[in-house]
């Protein structure tokens, strides 16, 4: 996932967890700045990952990122895992 | 910013009560969840993005400043078109010029010689009210600021000023949102209500309120709970003082008071004159344009222009025309006057037009003195005006320093317009605002102008810093066998030997007189050989007044160095308050009370040492007896360091055996002391281990052999240079127990020591119940420099905790060729006795100042412990704290 085709791609991912059971993870690694098509692709992806029951869950996600996501209080809604080592200024 | 209640009906306090439809409420939400979005998203903006968009915004401001005055003026029918363009201007350029270096995204500043950052943290989404006499320059001056910060803003206009401001707030948004900036940053509410304000100042989204507008939006917004930027209402004093430049002065108060019809709050209200001028004054005023009003006029506009009921001005007349409000009251005045000039007698209610008046009416007051013009203009500053703006015209630097000391203002211009000096950077280098705090007297948080730096969350982050150590030592050390001939060098007048009779009468004082240069007058000064007490002092510092030394020499022991210490302080500095002296402290550097520096007389203090352990010879100390409390006090400061010490072994020869043990004990516990202090350094731990080295050979050879010449000079040797180390590092809570242990049952400094020493290396080296702050200290290091000492020693052992055990064993055995008895009860204390005096001995070692430097934080308990433990005795310490060391 990129910064540039985030939402777009968020909603082709949505598409796609009809057929996904469980778990949903999303490599955040390369996405390293959200707007608010972002942010609202996210919240949808949530909410239909919720109605689901599927838990997203959110791979290496930047900490500038995850602060934004803190401050609209949509962490609450992922979980988050964290397997690559990042460079603080990275 | 206007005191009048009914000029400003969004500013009233809001009711619970008052109720808002589903719809409105949905409209709010929908604003404020857009707004904490952007203000979200803006978290991730860097500096070059939000200073391309302020750019873009001020080009677009300024673009349209006319535009946007144009519409305020016709939506508010205050004030003048052409001056609002001004405004609108300088909320755009003033302050872009204020803002567009100054750094507000990341680190915003450095401190590297402090190891402190600045860093920014934007505060999220603002509710900002703005007022109806500068609705669109307030919205700019916000817009710009706001970005700057990287804050979004939910605007609250004048319900009669909404319009223009939603047009300002759609013209910087669209700019803004254009370059970048996240969608939702900017919010205006349309028609707003008090409701309106009510909700978004509850609301749990909106962290800050800046209220621009009358008291009661001030208030509303304090009350709200949330943290508030407000302004106060103002009321300008000004003190024209005589020696000001009258031309340039009467022709600023009418720049200020009549721009943009004098709606601005910072503007001026009433003009105190020295009497001396007043007339030529008023005529200038005349001369620009001015109506001077005769007493009937002024009664007619106190009627009309200030409501009778409140006492507060009439909202018709605010942001009008001098000429308009005339013909609106029935004055007659020239068609272009500028200004309605009245002359008033006194300040307060009776005195209608000494309130403020945001039109062109200016009150003058005639005063007789700077004391009565002071006083006036205090009145006006306390009826309705504190802590916002003042004003004084003058020359005279000493009027104009008071009048700042007089009055409470936030502002206080000098020889400028007050309107336009408070808004700063045009005629001063006041921050650029359109929000002026009036700190506590204005019911505000702040006399700020309210720029950028309010509008962030400023994080400081803080690195550890290492404050500069020291290593202090006297000028001169001589060592070794008739080191005491150096003294010949020291050119002396008068010398006074100051020493205790057994040392005179073992021949100590010949040796050092036949050593002096021969043309010293020598005068011998006998104190009794016992801790020195203040009595003593005293009559030693009459001995040096009447023989006028200009040296002194302390022949001697720890007890007759200390004194000789005290009464050269007293000596030369006779104010010298010893009890004050000895306050406690935490940091040498940061002590409360300073040691004298001016000295009523000088002298060089010599220190001769005749005892192997206190080194008193090279330290800052001197312990006082005070006999009548039975306790001891400590003066510390590197003042009382002697010039020069003599360590010269022949005058320990002859020391008699306990002496050297007790010595040669406390010789030993200071170098282990200031081996695990906090306050080690290099320096120190180099001193503390090389004399623990000396102490561990050449003590038991001393005790046994005390003619041995060389086991002699090396723990007199050792005794100098653990006292270099601890007088560097300090000593610990050995020393603060013995202290208390020793004064209240009378048992010599060394011996006391001793029968702490083994159950005090046990206590340190355990896993501290309360570690001691220390900047010094990378972690808690005291139990492996006992292990370095115990492998310094050769002691074996293969971990840490072995070693301080080998190093315990080793003490105590040492403690046992010295004949220490084992325990205080050995010692003959009964247990009945040694409870008795426990709370008071644990006050006193609490009190105590050397165990500041500790490495554990003795606790009042664990000092009872350790009391305790020292009186059942040696053999408890071996196993106290085993499985705490295990841990650490």
């Amino acid at each position: 996932m990129d910064d540039k085709r985030f939402a777009l791609t968020l909603r082709e991912a949505g598409a796609k967890l009809n057929g996904a059971d469980g778990e949903a993870i999303l490599d955040f690694s390369s996405v390293r700045r959200v707007d608010s098509d972002a942010l609202h692709a996210l919240e949808q992806f949530a909410q239909i990952a919720g109605e689901k029951g599927i838990k997203v869950v959110l791979r290496d996600a930047h900490i500038d990122v995850y602060k934004v996501l803190k401050l609209v209080k949509l962490t609450r809604r992922f979980s988050f895992e964290y397997c690559s080592a990042q460079s603080p200024r990275s | 910013m206007i005191a009048s209640g009914t000029l400003h009906e969004n500013t009233r306090v809001p009711s619970a009560a008052e109720s808002l439809s589903p719809e409105r409420i949905a409209y709010l939400e929908n604003l404020v969840s857009q707004a904490r979005t952007a203000a979200a998203i803006f978290t991730q903006f860097t500096q070059p993005d939000v200073d391309r968009i302020v750019k873009a915004m001020v080009l677009s401001g300024l673009a349209q400043a006319q535009h946007l005055a144009r519409l305020a003026v016709e939506e508010t029918r205050l004030g003048v078109m052409e001056d609002k363009v001004i405004k609108n201007m300088v909320a755009c350029e003033f302050v872009y010029d204020y803002v567009k270096d100054k750094r507000t995204v990341g680190i915003i500043r450095e401190f590297p010689e402090r190891n402190l950052m600045e860093i920014a943290e934007p505060i999220g989404v603002l509710f900002s009210i703005t007022p109806i006499t500068n609705p669109t320059s307030t919205v700019l001056f916000k817009c710009i600021v706001a970005i700057k910060t990287r804050n979004a803003v939910i605007f609250g206009p004048h319900p009669k000023a909404w319009r223009c401001c939603a047009e300002a707030v759609k013209i910087m948004y669209e700019t803004a949102v254009k370059h970048g900036a996240p969608e939702g940053v900017f919010s205006c509410l349309e028609s707003p209500t008090i409701p309106d304000n009510a909700y978004l100042m509850r609301h749990k989204d909106v962290a800050m309120i800046d209220a621009t507008g009358g008291p009661g939006a001030v208030k509303a917004a304090y009350s709200s709970g949330k943290p508030a930027l407000g302004v106060g209402p103002g009321n300008t004093p000004v003190y024209l003082e005589k020696s000001a430049d009258l031309n340039a002065a009467v022709v600023d108060i009418i720049i200020s008071k009549t721009f943009d019809n004098g709606t601005i709050c910072a503007s001026e209200q009433t003009v105190v004159i020295d009497d001396e001028i007043y007339d030529q004054v008023l005529k200038k005023f005349a001369d620009l344009g001015a109506h001077i009003c005769d007493e009937k006029e002024t009664k007619l506009l106190e009627h009309t222009v200030i409501d009778p009921q409140t006492g507060f001005m009439q909202p018709m007349a605010v942001g009008q025309k001098a000429a308009d409000i005339a013909r609106f009251i029935g004055m007659a005045v020239k068609p272009n006057t500028k200004l309605l000039v009245a002359p008033i007698r006194g300040v307060g209610r009776e005195h209608p037009l000494s309130v403020e008046k945001l039109f062109p009416v200016l009150a003058v007051y005639r005063a007789k003195s700077v004391g009565e013009a002071l006083k006036v203009c205090l009145d006006v500053n306390h009826a309705g005006g504190i802590g916002h703006t003042a004003v004084v015209f003058s020359r005279n630097e000493d009027v104009i320093r008071k009048f700042g000391e007089v009055i409470n203002a936030g502002r206080i211009i000098v020889n400028s317009p007050g309107a336009i000096g408070a808004l700063g950077a045009v005629y001063n280098d006041l921050v650029p605002t359109f929000s002026f705090g009036c700190g506590t007297g204005g019911g505000n948080s702040t006399t700020d102008n309210v720029n950028i730096y309010h509008y962030l969350n400023i994080k400081r982050l803080a690195r550890r810093t290492q404050n500069h150590m020291w290593f202090r030592v006297p000028n001169q050390i001589y060592f070794n066998m008739n080191a005491v001939e150096n003294v010949r060098q020291f050119p002396s007048h008068s010398t006074v030997i100051v020493t205790n009779p057994a040392l005179e009468q073992m021949g100590h004082v010949d040796i050092v007189r036949r050593n002096l240069a021969p043309e010293t007058q020598v005068h011998v000064s006998v104190i009794p050989d016992a801790e020195p007490e203040v009595n003593v002092i005293l009559q030693g510092v009459e001995e040096l007044n009447f023989y006028k030394a200009d040296q002194i020499i302390a022949l001697g022991g720890g007890s007759v160095i200390d004194a000789t210490k005290i009464m050269k302080l007293k000596y030369e500095s006779p104010e010298a308050d010893l009890e004050e002296l000895a306050a406690p402290f935490l940091d040498l550097r940061k002590r409360v009370v300073q040691y004298p520096t001016e000295k009523k007389n000088r002298a060089r203090l010599i220190a001769i040492a005749t005892t192997s352990g206190t080194g008193s010879e090279v330290t800052p100390f001197a312990v006082l007896t005070d006999k009548a409390s039975g306790r001891k006090v400590t003066l510390a400061d590197y003042s009382l360091t002697p010039d020069i010490a003599i360590v010269d072994p022949q005058f320990v020869m002859s020391m008699p055996k306990g002496l050297t043990a007790d010595t040669g004990i406390d010789c030993l516990t200071h170098a282990l002391e200031a081996g695990v202090s906090n306050y080690a350094s290099p320096y120190t731990d180099s001193n503390a281990m090389q004399a623990i080295r000396l102490a561990f050979k050449y003590l038991p050879i001393a005790y046994e052999h005390p003619r041995d010449e060389e086991a002699r000079s090396m723990m007199h040797n050792a005794a100098c240079i653990a006292a270099m180390a601890f007088s560097n590092a300090s000593v610990g809570v050995n020393h603060a127990l013995a202290h208390a242990f020793g004064a209240r049952f009378g048992v010599a400094h060394g011996r006391a020591n001793a029968l702490m020493l083994p159950h005090v290396i046990a206590y340190n080296a355990a896993v501290p119940t309360k570690f001691m702050p220390s900047p010094y200290t990378q972690g808690y290091v005291a139990h492996k420099k006992y292990a370095t000492i115990a492998d310094l020693l050769g002691l074996g052992g293969k971990t840490v905790e072995e070693k301080v055990e080998k190093l315990i064993a080793a003490i105590s055995q040492l403690l046992d060729q010295l004949g220490f008895p084992r325990s205080i009860a050995e010692w003959g204390i009964s247990k009945e006795d040694y409870e008795r005096a426990m709370p008071d001995m644990v006050q006193s070692a609490f009190n105590d100042p050397s165990w500041r430097s500790n490495p554990r934080m003795p606790l009042m308990n664990e000092l009872v412990e350790l009391l305790w433990k020292a009186y059942e005795g040696r053999g408890a310490a071996a196993r106290t704290g085993v499985a705490e060391r295990q841990a650490l």
